[in-house]
């Protein structure tokens, strides 16, 4: 047999399990591979967490050290994005700050989407009196300005980025709720859920390896597409001062920083932004490529 | 920002012999309508009470200062009611912000419902203005990106949505202070009147752009909208990302339909069966994205404010957030929120008034 790993990954008749899963995720990626803008956001990502992980080798001087004779520089040579307020490297501090905004947007993407998958499921498995009680709370929880709710949140917190991380996700769950629950309900009564009732698996059993693993790709899609406006928000309250505190060199705190010096020393508030705007495009761009492969609708699972 | 994802589906249309069934089931989701608005409301009120027990600043020390005597606090915490348990402070919260009390705000030393009614015809002006700037450009070229679909103008749709929804606001709001009114001098700056005009208007509904139209003082009046034009273009970009990508797939899903194929088979001009036919069947649900749409700029427009100090809500809230400033907090967060869960209902009943297939 003179197979090569592609004819393997795309046979037609899998011989086992794992050949036919392989599979199913080679064609996704060759599908995701064809979209020109996707590729591009993942590069860019690959490149943020690259750039993160090496952050203290790759940034060329201190995040911190401060320079009061070389404040405000211009871009220069020796400071390619020019010096902030402080006279400190305004590229190291963006190169430390993926690190937090990483971060950020990682915990975020993973607290508020499990929430939601345990209410979502949770109710519409049960049904009845639990479901309407659950999803009356997400309703509640829909119906409120979600920026405001995660301002009032942090003020009573105390700002800190944990307490930030911490209403951002407070703030962000109730959208996957209501997918899981719809996903739950379209499986709810499928065959296999009966089969597997028979075989005597509990409702436990049922929720965690039956009914989660289907509701898993389309929460994939909305945390992708999520992603950018958790980077806006996060940005958003550091902005405000109600993330990171100072001296963190957090995106939306820098670009606070540099407010007060807009008109003279544009290059202070305009590089963080930029950076901000290109992660959330990528971001963005992944998501929709994302979409395309592992919507639910297709022909996918 | 907002979720496309309310659920609402037109209800089935009823057949003649069922009239009265009908219109039971009509008057029940009605009442399961304002049910639920009002368990929102309760649930909008028992955050914002938990907000304020948990926060870790005293509300007895604020009121009698640090140098109060033990004594003097125990009064104070006693004729607060901090003393009683916590569902008869809820009930006493929810009867006062009922009867429009949220207590006085600490840092202007006002009534915190005083506050907001003179801040926030600021938000709404500037919202209102944003969302039309939104509506008027966003549906536009939503109908006309599906209409061409893969066009030029359905590109440009999709970089200017995609744009707007991966730019943060302020950042977009400091750079175009700095371009327009740092360098180019075009519009006036931060804030909502020049100096000179500061006042000189006498206030009939807060809106300036309207009170100066009212006393006729168009001097008043061009410096007012040399001030809003800019942080109203900017919240009109916001909605119009969102306005334009709704429309367009609200489009979409109608000229795919098969009465669009009779009527061009029927010989209409594409422009009618654009306009006349496939937009007039997207309008209602349009009416609920512009609904949602607005709701967003009234939050959205917190940052917006700041950068532009633009004395509104956002800025009030913010401004009492920073200063620990708790009355002021919750009585704003309540206000927004209140607005927010009104206009998801304004846009549920226009869909049931407006949809023939719900009589």
């Amino acid at each position: 047999m003179n197979q090569t790993r592609r004819d393997w990954l795309l046979s037609d008749a899998p011989q086992t399990r794992r050949q036919a899963r392989m599979g199913a995720l080679y064609q996704g990626w060759l599908t995701f591979r064809g979209n020109k803008l996707a590729m591009l956001g993942l590069i860019v990502l690959v490149l943020l967490i690259g750039i993160a992980i090496l952050a203290p080798w790759l940034a060329p001087q201190s995040p911190f050290t401060q320079d009061l004779a070389g404040r405000l520089q211009p871009p220069s040579a020796e400071h390619w994005l020019g010096t902030d307020h402080l006279g400190r490297d305004i590229l190291s501090r963006l190169i430390h700050g993926s690190r937090i905004t990483l971060f950020i947007v990682g915990t975020v993407a993973l607290i508020a989407p499990v929430i939601g998958l345990f209410i979502g499921t949770v109710a519409g498995f049960a049904g009845g009196w639990a479901d309407q009680v659950l999803m009356r709370i997400t309703d509640i929880f829909l119906a409120f300005p979600k920026l405001i709710l995660a301002l009032a949140f942090v003020a009573a917190l105390g700002p800190s980025i944990g307490n930030a991380v911490l209403a951002l996700a407070l703030t962000a769950w109730p959208p996957y709720a209501r997918l899981a629950r719809a996903e739950t309900l379209t499986i709810r009564h499928a065959d296999f859920i009966a089969a597997a009732r028979l075989q005597g698996a509990g409702p436990l059993r049922l929720l965690i390896r039956h009914i989660w693993p289907l509701c898993i790709s389309s929460l994939i899609v909305r945390v992708a597409l999520d992603m950018a406006g958790i980077i806006l928000s996060a940005a958003g309250l550091g902005f405000l001062g109600l993330g990171a505190q100072p001296p963190m060199p957090e995106w939306g705190a820098m670009i606070s920083d540099g407010r007060t010096y807009i008109l003279d020393f544009w290059w202070v508030a305009a590089m963080p932004g930029i950076a901000i705007f290109i992660v959330s495009m990528a971001f963005n761009l992944l998501g929709d490529g994302l979409r395309d492969v592992l919507d639910p609708k297709g022909s996918g699972q | 920002m907002t979720d496309a994802d309310t659920g609402r589906g037109a209800a089935p249309s009823p057949a003649p012999d069922h009239r009265a069934a009908a219109r039971r089931r009509h008057a029940r989701s009605i009442a399961g309508t304002l049910l639920s608005l009002a368990l929102t409301m309760l649930g909008l009120l028992l955050v914002t009470f938990i907000i304020g027990r948990v926060m870790p600043i005293d509300p007895v020390l604020k009121v009698v200062g640090d140098r109060a005597t033990q004594a003097q606090y125990d009064a104070a915490y006693q004729a607060m009611g901090l003393d009683r348990p916590l569902v008869v402070q809820f009930i006493r919260y929810l009867g006062e912000v009922l009867t429009g009390d949220f207590g006085r705000s600490i840092s202007t030393g006002q009534l915190v419902v005083d506050d907001i009614r003179r801040v926030f015809p600021a938000t709404v002006e500037l919202a209102t203005l944003g969302t039309l700037i939104g509506v008027a450009i966003g549906v536009p070229l939503g109908v006309i990106a599906a209409a061409r679909r893969g066009g030029a103008i359905d590109q440009v749709a999709r970089v200017v949505a995609l744009v707007g929804y991966s730019m943060p606001i302020f950042w977009l709001g400091l750079m175009g202070l700095l371009v327009f009114y740092g360098i180019l001098g075009w519009v006036g700056g931060p804030g909502r009147q020049g100096i000179i005009y500061d006042g000189m208007v006498p206030t009939v509904t807060g809106l300036i752009l309207v009170d100066s139209l009212i006393a006729g003082d168009w001097g008043a009046f061009r410096d007012a909208f040399s001030h809003i034009i800019l942080p109203a273009s900017l919240l009109g970009y916001f909605s119009l990302a969102y306005i334009s990508r709704m429309t367009r797939s609200f489009m979409l899903e109608q000229l795919s339909a098969e009465y669009i194929t009779t009527a061009r088979v029927k010989g209409l001009s594409e422009r009618a069966v654009i306009w006349r036919h496939a937009f007039r069947n997207i309008q209602i649900p349009l009416i609920t994205v512009i609904a949602l749409s607005f709701g967003s700029l009234l939050e959205g427009s917190v940052l917006t404010e700041i950068i532009f100090s633009w004395p509104g809500l956002g800025q009030y809230i913010t401004k009492a957030l920073l200063s620990g400033d708790m009355n002021a907090v919750l009585g704003g967060t309540v206000v927004v929120g209140t607005c927010f869960v009104l206009l998801n209902l304004l846009s549920d009943i226009l869909y049931r008034v407006l949809d023939p297939r719900s009589k």
